[in-house]
């Protein structure tokens, strides 16, 4: 049994957004987003009031919470970009990006930059294969990056 | 007032579509000039994006790729005159839209108004067509409804192939009191973005599609699973929902005939196998996205265990035109048992990128070589894959194959969900297929058990080929793994894994040779 004390902050809101989002068919996943939105991770604290509202057991979310590709376990960077790894975008040299951009900030995927500034993630496909290679920095798209699209990028973001 | 229309489409805001929609309007709040910009969906001619079309007496005219830079010099150019005889010296102009080759050999059916149209505006989607289908639909019989869809001949996009109409009556015949309509919108293939800009372009005609499923089953209330990786979908569809609630399309009374039907959008966790129908149903239900066994099929214990209606973006948006205009209108579209239209979707190192819908039946080299025109770079095509990560690698030698699920299923492959992406002679055949297995155990949702360990060994073994330790018996392990895959996994991601790699090793076993290795010395 868990023993430390919820921070309250936490707590609060947590409530707050089970008890909107409850009512719905399947509510776990809106749950857990609307969660993630808020503090751009999904905290420790939140799963057993999750699995108290929702009447699971705290491995059920568990299980869910690890399942899933988006939900982090700990904050990400200031900004996160994610580089496409798929078919489409490596025809046109994605490959080539995503070793530059891992060079550049000199960490892999899935890590952040030393200063907080940058997490670099993969992404199997944005739908922007057309405009290949793409990528999404903080929720913007970006389409047919070269060498220079993607340093334009990481100054942007002060990398 | 001269209309000016820029796509808000993904595709063409990766490429700064915004920056020019800005551009434009502050050069024209400086000088005054009397005109409006429309924002609409992609008309899919992707290489060109962004794509500027300037409303002329004599139709639209585009200019394209557009930067901000090109905004002044094309005003310059006198792209609002009214007529092009001064402006078509500009080396960005395409001539009327709708003579684009591209555009003008397509059929659209499905995704006639895309491009067209202000996505969220109820009034353009009528006045182009739209609520035509559901108007009909709302005085038929629930079995003529699906007599309809399926004397079309119309068979699930997503990729299976299955005849939508025979899985509307699985789901009609059930008397279960609750049933629901999903649409499929976890479109993670790579290649593929048919549904991301349906979604974007009319997202109404997929609400209507839906609408019309309800009606035809008995099903009152509709889910469209939309991946996380497309924002911009979920907001166009988001508000669409609203748009067509307040207007009576959805909600208590549709159209106000007196069925119920309502729709919610839920957004997706980023997990590939959700794709598959069982495992989206279950993380529509909050769980981890696992595959079912099947049966039971979801027509008869869908989600919550009730009969469910579970569709591609594409199947549902194909269905308003079909009860619009008739099953047999689109059923005489085609070749075979492939009926209607298909959206193709070039990708990769193509020079025309972008979205062709068309009948089913060009063979494999009319739409590379010349509908694509070949590679970005100017290199020779080495391979296309045909329906996405899970989806065969072609060589030149099989360009003959026609667009129709059976001859890509008797040539090795599938159609899948229409995604052609496109390589030229620099790819590394062994890189691929290694890529493959990469990505289906990075994916597996961990039921079956080939799937889950296979993909890891699979990555391992194709290292040991491109290292050159024991080529032959690698080879032969590879085999031997692929026809485990194929038969012992419950659904596509195990069991079509093998394609990708398979094809490659089939058809460009020089890429398996490895280069000499040269032994240190003692």
């Amino acid at each position: 049994m868990d023993r430390h004390l919820v921070s309250s902050d936490i707590a609060t809101s947590v409530a707050e957004i089970i008890s909107d989002l409850k009512h719905l068919e399947g509510p776990l996943l809106p749950i857990l987003h609307a969660v993630q939105d808020t503090f751009g991770h999904i905290p420790n604290e939140a799963v057993p009031m999750i699995a108290l509202g929702l009447n699971l057991s705290r491995a059920e979310v568990h299980g869910v919470v690890t399942f899933y590709h988006d939900y982090r376990s700990h904050p990400a960077g200031r900004h996160v970009l994610k580089l496409c790894r798929a078919e489409a975008c490596q025809a046109m040299g994605g490959d080539r990006l995503g070793d530059r951009a891992k060079r550049r900030l000199g960490i892999d995927f899935h890590q952040t930059s030393a200063d907080g500034s940058v997490t670099l993630e993969p992404v199997f496909c944005l739908g922007l294969c057309s405009t290949a290679p793409a990528a999404m920095l903080d929720g913007a798209v970006h389409g047919r990056l070269d060498a220079h699209g993607l340093d334009t990028l990481l100054a942007e973001v002060g990398a | 007032m001269t209309r000016i229309f820029i796509p808000r489409d993904a595709a063409a805001l990766a490429v700064g579509a915004d920056r020019v929609a800005a551009r434009l309007a502050q050069e024209a709040a400086a000088r005054g000039l009397d005109l409006t910009i429309v924002r609409t969906g992609s008309r899919g001619l992707h290489w060109l994006e962004p794509l500027v079309e300037v409303e002329t007496p004599s139709g639209r005219v585009a200019y394209g790729p557009v930067t901000p830079a090109d905004v002044v010099p094309l005003l310059g150019a006198g792209i609002l005159d009214g007529d092009t005889s001064e402006s078509d010296n500009h080396p960005l102009f395409l001539g009327p839209t709708e003579e684009i080759p591209f555009l003008k050999n397509q059929t659209r059916l499905t995704f006639a108004r895309c491009g067209v149209i202000d996505p969220l505006s109820l009034d353009d989607y009528r006045a182009h067509g739209g609520l035509a289908g559901l108007t009909k639909a709302v005085a038929m019989t629930p079995a003529a409804i699906v007599e309809a869809v399926t004397l079309s001949g119309l068979r699930g996009r997503g990729g299976a192939g299955f005849p939508t109409g025979i899985k509307w009556k699985t789901v009609l015949d059930c008397p279960d009191a609750r049933k629901y309509i999903v649409c499929n919108a976890d479109e993670g293939d790579s290649g593929t973005f048919a549904d991301r800009m349906i979604m974007e372009g009319d997202p109404f005609v997929v609400i209507e599609g839906m609408a019309i499923a309800g009606l035809a089953t008995g099903a009152t209330k509709g889910f469209v699973y939309i991946r996380s990786e497309y924002p911009h979908a979920i907001d166009t569809m988001t508000r669409a929902v609203g748009i067509a609630r307040r207007a009576g399309m959805l909600g208590t009374s549709v159209l106000g005939q007196g069925s119920s039907f309502d729709i919610e959008i839920r957004t997706g966790a980023g997990a590939y196998v959700c794709g598959e129908e069982t495992a989206l149903l279950n993380s529509l239900e909050g769980k981890r996205g696992v595959v079912r066994a099947k049966p039971p099929l979801p027509a008869h214990k869908g989600l919550f265990g009730q009969p469910t209606v579970i569709n591609n973006v594409i199947s549902l948006a194909s269905v308003p035109v079909i009860l619009d205009k008739g099953p047999e209108h689109y059923r005489d579209f085609g070749m075979g048992r492939s009926r209607g239209t298909i959206p193709i979707q070039i990708a990769g190192n193509a020079r025309h990128t972008g979205l062709y819908e068309v009948a089913f039946g060009l063979t494999l080299g009319e739409i590379v070589d010349t509908v694509a025109g070949g590679t970005a770079t100017g290199r020779p095509v080495k391979a296309v894959q045909v329906g996405g990560p899970l989806g065969a690698y072609f060589p030149r030698a099989l360009f003959d194959t026609p667009f129709d699920y059976e001859a890509f299923a008797a040539a090795g492959g599938l159609i899948g969900h229409a995604g052609i992406t496109v390589f030229d002679d620099t790819a590394d055949m062994l890189k691929q297929a290694r890529f493959a297995m990469e990505f289906c155990a990075v994916e597996s949702c961990g039921k079956c058990t080939p799937c889950r360990i296979g993909s890891t060994r699979g990555v391992e073994v194709v290292d040991r080929i491109g290292r050159g330790i024991e080529p032959e018996k690698n080879l032969a392990l590879l085999t031997d793994l692929c026809n485990t895959m194929k038969f012992g996994s419950l659904c596509a991601l195990g069991g079509f894994t093998p394609y990708p790699v398979m094809s490659a090793v089939t058809h460009f076993p020089d890429d398996f040779v490895a280069a000499p290795v040269v032994e240190a010395a003692e």
